[in-house]
C-alpha cells in the first residue's frame, strides 16, 4: 500500500498543448492515503479516467509527477508500480479456467507453488467462486467474470492500490447491490487503498469515504458523501450529486435575509456585500423543501408529481424558477398550488457558481 | 402460421438469381466432369461407359501417387511457412498512426497481381543467368539453378508462393489483432505477463477464428495452385514440380485422356473437401469446447 | 390504433425466448417492459416491430392479423441501446432521413426537422456531425430521428442505458411529456425499475420470456402480483423473511411476533412469505405496532444523506434504507424494525395474498 501525491499534474492528449482547452486533465494537486476509498465522480469528458490512467502508469503526464509514498514513479509502468485494475467491460483469459485466471499474475511473477494455491483458494472463497475454480473463464456470466477481473487484483498481497474505471457498467440493476456491497466489505477485508472512476454518484457514494468531484478537466470538491450533500462547494456539486439535484434560485442577497422573486427570505449566516456583477444564486436540496401548512410559507404552482415508490417529486415552480420538492410517499396533494417553507440550515449562497461562506 | 410461409416463399426468389450462377458455375461442370470420369471417349465424340475403371487406374497410378505426395508437401510445407510468418508480421505492424495504411498496402500488393505474372515475374527473378535472385545466390558462391536442380526449383516454388500468399495471412492475422480491445492489453500488463504470455493467452485465443479461416484459404489455394508454377517451372526439372493440378492438365489436354482426368480430378475435389472438412470441424468443436 | 399480442411465443433453436405472451397496448401510452437481461424484452419488441414473426401466436394492430408483415409495411420507429446515428451525415439530415425516404415535400420536411430538433433541444446542433456530439446529444438525434417518422409505434430498446447517470434522470423526466406530446404506442425496455417509475405510465414485468404483470406502473409496485414482481421491481431488492400466521398475528423464527394490523388482519392460518421494501425496514421505531428483530451488521453504505444497511438476519440477506448518517461495524448486532403495515404476503407458491394499504395508489 501507498499513499498516491499527484503534485501539478496536468495532461493533453495531442503534442504542444497551447490554451487550457488542449488540455484534457487541467493542473491538478492531489494526495490519496493509503487504505483510503476513494471515487472519482463526474459526467464522461471530465477527465476522470485521464487521472486514472494517469495514477495506473498507463499513461505519462503532459506535465508534474506523480509520487508513491515520495517517490516519483511518473516514468514507472504499471507493473513497476504493482497496481492492480478492473476495467470497465470484463477481463478474462478465455482459454484459461477461473483457477489459471487468479493464478496468472502469481505465476508472472514467479511465487511458488504451494503459496500460489493457498492465495488463489483464499481469494476465491473471499468473492464466492470456489464452486466454478475449474470452469473455464469465458462460459461465466458478466458479474462473474468482473468478480475474475477483481480477483486478479486480490491475488496481489502487496499491490500499491486497486483503480476500477466504471466496474459496473454492463452488471444487472439486481446484481449491481450485491457486487457494490461486496466490494465495500472487501475494502475493509484487504484494507488496500482503491479508487473507483464512476459517473454514477449511487455508487461513488455508497463506496468511498472520499468523493472527488471532477468537471472539464477539474477538481471541483473533494470531500465525505455527506460534505458533498450538505455543503457543495460549487452549483455543479450540487446539481451533480443528489437525485434530483440541488434546487438553484436566482436570488439577490443581503445581510441575512435573501429576496427571491420579490419575497424575502431569511438565511442562517449573515454575507457580505457580493460583487456587483456577480451571478447571486440560492441553493437549496429537495429534500429539504417542504410542503408548508396552510397559510405559511412561498406559494408556489405545482406543475407535475412524480411518483416514485418510495417518495414522490413535486416539481413546482417560483414565480417561473423552476423547484423540486420531495414528499413523503404517503402524502396526498392535490390542486396546482401550494405552499413550501426552507429548511433554513441548509440554505446556501453561490456567487458564478462557487460556494460563499456566511458568518455565524 | 401460413403468412409465415409466405415470407419465407418470397425469400426463395431472391436467392434464385444466385442458384441459377451456382447451377452454371458449379453444378454442371462438376456433372460433366462425373459423366467423363465413367465413359472411355474415342476420337472426341464417341463414347463408352467404364464404371470405376478410370478410378482404380488413377488410385493404383505410381503417377499419381507421386504427385499426391509433392502436392502433399508442397501444401505442409507452405502452411508452416506462411501461417507463423503471417502471424508474425501482423503482430510487428503498428496499430495506429499513419505508418497503418503504407503497411496495408504494402501487405496488399502481391494480391493485387495475376498469378501468371507471378510466375514469369518469379521466372526472371531467378533465372541464374540474369535474374537479379539467381544471380546474387550464384555470387554467394552457391551453385543455383532452378531449372536444373529439384530441390533449386522446389526452393524456388516455396520461395514464390510465400511472396505471393503470406500478405493473406498477414492483412487476415491483422484484423484479428485490431478487434482485440485494449483493456486486454492493459489488463496484461498489470498482471505482469510476458510477451509471449500475452501472446499465447490473449492474441492467440482470439485470433483462432480467423486464422482458421486463413489455413483453410491456404490449404484449398495450395491445392489449386497452377498458374504459378507452370509459368515458373512447368512441372520440371523432370516431374520434380509437377504438383496434381499440372499432373491433371497434362493429362487432360496434353495426352487427350478426359477419362483418367476426370475421374482424377474428382478424387483431387473430394480430397479437398474431405481436408478441410476434417480441419474445419475439429477447431470448430474444441471453440466449442473450451 | 392498438398493438396486441395474442399469445405471443418466440423460440430460436430449442431456446424460447418469449413464451405465450399476451399484452394490449392503446394509442397514446407509455409502456415500460420492465426485466433482467435476457428476460425477453429486446424480442417482444423486434415481435411488435415485425422484425421477428412468432412460431406461435398472433400480432394484431386495430383487430387485423399483422404477424407476417414485414417491417417496411408498418409504421414503426425504434431506438437503440447504442447511439446509431449516419456519422456521414450532419444531424440536420440524421433527423430529415426518414423524411426524405417518404419523399415528404421540402418545406414541411425542414417544419418538422425542426420542431422534432426543438423537441429534443438539438437546435443549436443541427449542422454538426453525430461523431463530434457528446453521447446524450448523439441519443437525442436518434431520439429525434424517431419521433420525427410520426410512426404509430415507437419503440426504444434501453435508449439510455449507456448514458451518464445525471443525463439519464434529465432525460427520464422530459420523456414522457414528449411521448404525450407524440400520440404513438411508445414501448420502453428497460433493466432499472428506477427508470419504469420515473416514466410512469403502465409497466409489464418480465420473468424467463414471460409478463408476470400489467398494469399501470405504480399500482404494479405497490401491488406486485407475485414475488419474482416484486423482486424485479425493487432497487434495492426486496427483503423477506418466512412467517407463520396464527390468529392474524405473523410468527416470526426469532419468536418476535408482529401483531394483526394493516395487510396481515385478514389472513387465514398458515406459512407464509412476508417480502417489504428497503425504506420499510426501521433503525428507530416507526410506529407503536413495529416489532424489532436482531440482525448481523454486514455493511454500511452512505450516500450522504441516506445509508443504506445491509445486514443478515437468519441466511437472509436484508437492506434496510434509512435516513441520516448511520456509522454501523460489520459483525455487530443490530435491532431491525418490521411495521405489519407495511408488509407484502406471499404463499406458498410465491403469489401475492396481501399487500400494504397505500391511499395514495387510488
Amino acid at each position: 500500500m501507498a499513499r498516491i501525491e499527484l503534485a501539478s499534474l496536468a495532461h493533453a492528449y495531442g503534442p504542444r498543448p497551447r490554451g487550457d482547452a488542449d488540455y484534457a486533465l487541467k493542473t491538478i494537486n492531489l494526495e490519496f492515503k493509503p487504505g483510503g476509498a476513494y471515487a472519482l465522480l463526474g459526467p464522461s469528458g471530465c477527465g476522470k479516467t485521464t487521472l486514472l490512467n494517469l495514477i495506473s502508469g498507463l499513461l505519462v503526464p503532459t506535465e508534474g509527477s506523480v509520487l508513491f509514498d515520495g517517490t516519483d514513479v511518473t516514468e514507472q509502468t504499471s507493473e513497476q508500480r504493482n497496481i492492480a485494475q478492473v476495467f470497465q467491460f470484463p477481463v478474462v483469459y478465455d482459454t484459461m479456467t477461473v483457477y489459471e485466471n487468479l493464478a496468472f499474475p502469481l505465476r508472472n511473477r514467479g511465487v511458488a507453488r504451494q503459496a500460489l494455491d493457498l492465495r488463489v483458494r483464499e481469494i476465491a472463497e473471499m468473492l464466492g467462486l470456489t464452486p466454478s475454480l475449474m470452469q473455464k473463464a469465458r462460459r461465466l456470466t458478466a458479474d462473474a467474470k468482473q468478480k475474475i477481473s477483481l480477483g486478479r487484483g486480490l491475488v496481489r498481497a502487496d499491490v500499491s492500490a486497486m483503480l476500477f474505471d466504471e466496474p459496473l457498467t454492463v452488471i444487472d440493476p439486481q446484481l449491481k447491490w450485491e457486487l457494490r456491497s461486496q466490494l465495500k466489505q472487501l475494502h475493509r477485508q484487504v484494507g488496500t487503498t482503491m479508487i473507483y472512476v464512476t459517473h454514477d454518484q449511487t455508487e461513488a457514494l455508497t463506496f468511498a469515504d472520499t468523493v472527488i468531484v471532477m468537471y472539464d478537466g477539474r477538481i471541483l470538491q473533494v470531500g465525505s458523501p455527506q460534505e458533498l450533500f450538505e455543503r457543495p462547494h460549487h452549483t455543479f456539486v450540487g446539481y451533480f450529486i443528489g437525485s434530483p439535484g440541488m434546487n438553484i434560485l436566482h436570488a439577490s442577497v443581503e445581510g441575512r435575509t435573501a429576496t427571491v422573486a420579490g419575497r424575502a427570505i431569511p438565511l442562517p449566516r449573515a454575507y457580505d456585500r457580493l460583487a456587483d456583477r456577480a451571478r447571486v444564486e440560492l441553493g437549496i436540496r429537495p429534500e429539504f423543501v417542504r410542503i408548508a401548512p396552510q397559510g405559511e410559507g412561498v406559494p408556489v404552482r405545482i406543475n407535475r408529481i412524480d411518483d416514485v415508490g418510495r417518495f414522490k417529486i413535486a416539481r413546482v415552480s417560483l414565480d417561473g424558477q423552476a423547484l423540486s420538492v420531495m414528499v413523503g410517499e404517503d402524502t396526498q396533494l392535490s390542486g396546482d398550488s401550494a405552499a413550501i417553507e426552507f429548511d433554513r440550515a441548509h440554505l446556501h449562497v453561490y456567487a458564478d457558481g462557487q460556494l460563499v461562506d456566511g458568518k455565524a | 402460421m401460413t403468412l409465415d410461409k409466405t415470407v419465407n416463399n418470397r425469400a426463395w426468389f431472391m436467392v434464385l438469381p444466385v442458384l441459377v450462377l451456382v447451377a452454371f458455375n458449379a453444378v454442371i461442370p462438376l456433372m460433366t466432369v462425373v459423366n467423363y470420369s465413367v465413359q472411355e471417349s474415342f476420337a472426341g465424340n464417341v463414347f463408352f461407359f467404364e464404371g470405376s475403371k478410370w478410378f482404380e487406374q488413377v488410385l493404383h497410378s505410381e503417377r499419381f501417387h507421386a504427385a499426391l505426395l509433392r502436392q502433399l508437401a508442397f501444401t505442409a510445407t507452405i502452411l508452416a511457412i506462411e501461417i507463423p510468418l503471417g502471424v508474425g508480421i501482423a503482430l510487428t505492424m503498428p496499430r495506429k498512426g499513419p505508418w497503418v495504411s503504407v503497411c496495408l498496402v504494402l501487405m496488399a500488393l502481391p494480391l493485387l497481381i495475376p498469378w501468371n505474372v507471378v510466375g514469369a515475374i518469379w521466372n526472371i527473378f531467378a533465372l541464374p543467368s540474369f535474374g537479379l535472385l539467381g544471380r546474387a545466390i550464384n555470387g554467394l558462391g552457391i551453385s543455383y539453378n532452378f531449372t536444373r536442380d529439384a530441390g533449386d526449383a522446389w526452393f524456388t516454388l516455396v520461395l514464390m508462393d510465400v511472396w505471393h500468399w503470406t500478405s493473406l495471412v498477414v492483412l487476415l492475422a491483422y484484423a484479428g489483432l485490431m478487434a482485440i480491445p485494449n483493456a486486454y492489453y492493459q489488463a496484461a500488463k498489470i498482471d505482469g505477463a510476458s510477451r509471449w504470455a500475452v501472446f499465447r493467452y490473449i492474441q492467440l485465443p482470439k485470433m483462432r477464428r480467423v486464422l482458421t479461416i486463413a489455413v483453410l484459404l491456404r490449404l484449398m489455394d495450395s491445392f489449386m495452385i497452377y498458374t504459378e508454377p507452370f509459368v515458373l517451372t512447368g512441372g520440371g526439372p523432370g516431374n520434380s514440380t509437377t504438383l496434381l493440378s499440372i499432373d491433371l492438365v497434362k493429362i487432360a489436354l496434353g495426352q487427350f485422356d478426359l477419362g483418367p482426368a476426370a475421374a482424377m480430378s474428382l478424387i483431387y475435389f473430394l480430397m479437398v473437401l474431405a481436408m478441410s472438412w476434417v480441419f474445419y470441424t475439429v477447431m470448430t468443436r474444441e471453440e466449442a469446447r473450451t | 390504433m392498438t398493438l396486441e399480442l395474442r399469445n405471443v411465443t418466440k423460440r430460436v433453436g430449442g431456446e424460447t425466448h418469449v413464451a405465450g405472451v399476451t399484452l394490449t397496448l392503446e394509442r397514446g401510452s407509455l409502456n415500460v417492459l420492465l426485466g433482467p437481461t435476457l428476460s425477453g424484452k429486446t424480442t417482444i419488441l423486434r415481435l411488435m416491430a415485425g422484425l421477428d414473426v412468432p412460431v406461435e401466436g398472433q400480432v394484431l394492430i386495430d383487430g387485423r392479423d399483422v404477424t407476417g408483415t414485414p417491417v417496411r409495411q408498418r409504421s414503426v420507429a425504434m431506438v437503440y441501446q447504442q447511439f446509431i446515428n449516419y456519422p456521414n451525415l450532419t444531424v440536420y439530415e440524421n433527423i430529415a432521413s426518414p423524411l426524405r425516404v417518404a419523399r415528404v415535400p421540402r418545406t414541411e420536411l425542414d417544419r418538422r426537422v425542426r420542431d422534432a430538433a426543438a423537441l429534443m433541444r438539438l437546435d443549436s446542433q443541427l449542422d454538426r456531425y453525430p461523431l463530434g456530439l457528446s453521447g446524450g446529444q448523439q441519443q437525442r438525434t436518434a431520439l429525434a430521428r424517431a419521433i420525427v417518422k410520426r410512426a404509430d409505434l415507437l419503440l426504444l430498446d434501453e435508449p439510455l442505458a449507456n448514458l451518464d447517470y445525471k443525463l439519464r434522470e434529465e432525460l427520464r423526466e422530459q420523456l414522457p411529456k414528449l411521448f404525450a406530446e407524440i400520440g404513438a404506442i411508445t414501448v420502453y425496455a428497460t433493466a432499472e425499475p428506477s427508470d419504469a417509475l420515473l416514466l410512469g405510465g403502465s409497466t409489464a414485468t418480465l420473468s424467463e420470456g414471460r409478463v408476470t404483470q400489467f398494469g399501470r406502473t405504480v399500482d404494479v409496485y405497490r401491488r406486485p402480483t407475485d414475488r419474482e414482481t416484486a423482486e424485479a421491481f425493487s432497487d434495492p431488492p426486496m427483503n423477506f423473511i418466512a412467517a407463520r400466521i396464527a390468529g392474524g398475528k405473523a410468527h416470526l423464527p426469532g419468536g418476535a411476533i408482529l401483531p394483526a394490523h394493516g395487510p396481515l388482519a385478514g389472513l387465514p392460518d398458515g406459512e407464509i412469505t412476508l417480502g417489504f421494501r428497503a425504506n420499510h425496514l426501521y433503525l428507530r421505531q416507526p410506529s407503536q405496532d413495529a416489532v424489532a428483530v436482531t440482525a448481523k451488521v454486514a455493511i454500511v453504505e452512505i450516500t450522504g444523506s441516506e445509508s443504506f444497511v445491509h445486514a443478515i438476519h437468519r441466511d437472509m440477506r436484508w437492506v434496510a434504507l434509512v435516513h441520516g448518517i448511520h456509522e454501523l461495524n460489520p459483525g455487530a448486532p443490530v435491532e431491525l424494525y418490521l411495521d405489519p403495515k407495511r408488509m407484502f404476503a406471499f404463499d406458498r407458491d410465491g403469489r401475492l395474498v396481501a399487500a400494504p394499504d397505500f391511499a395514495a395508489a387510488a
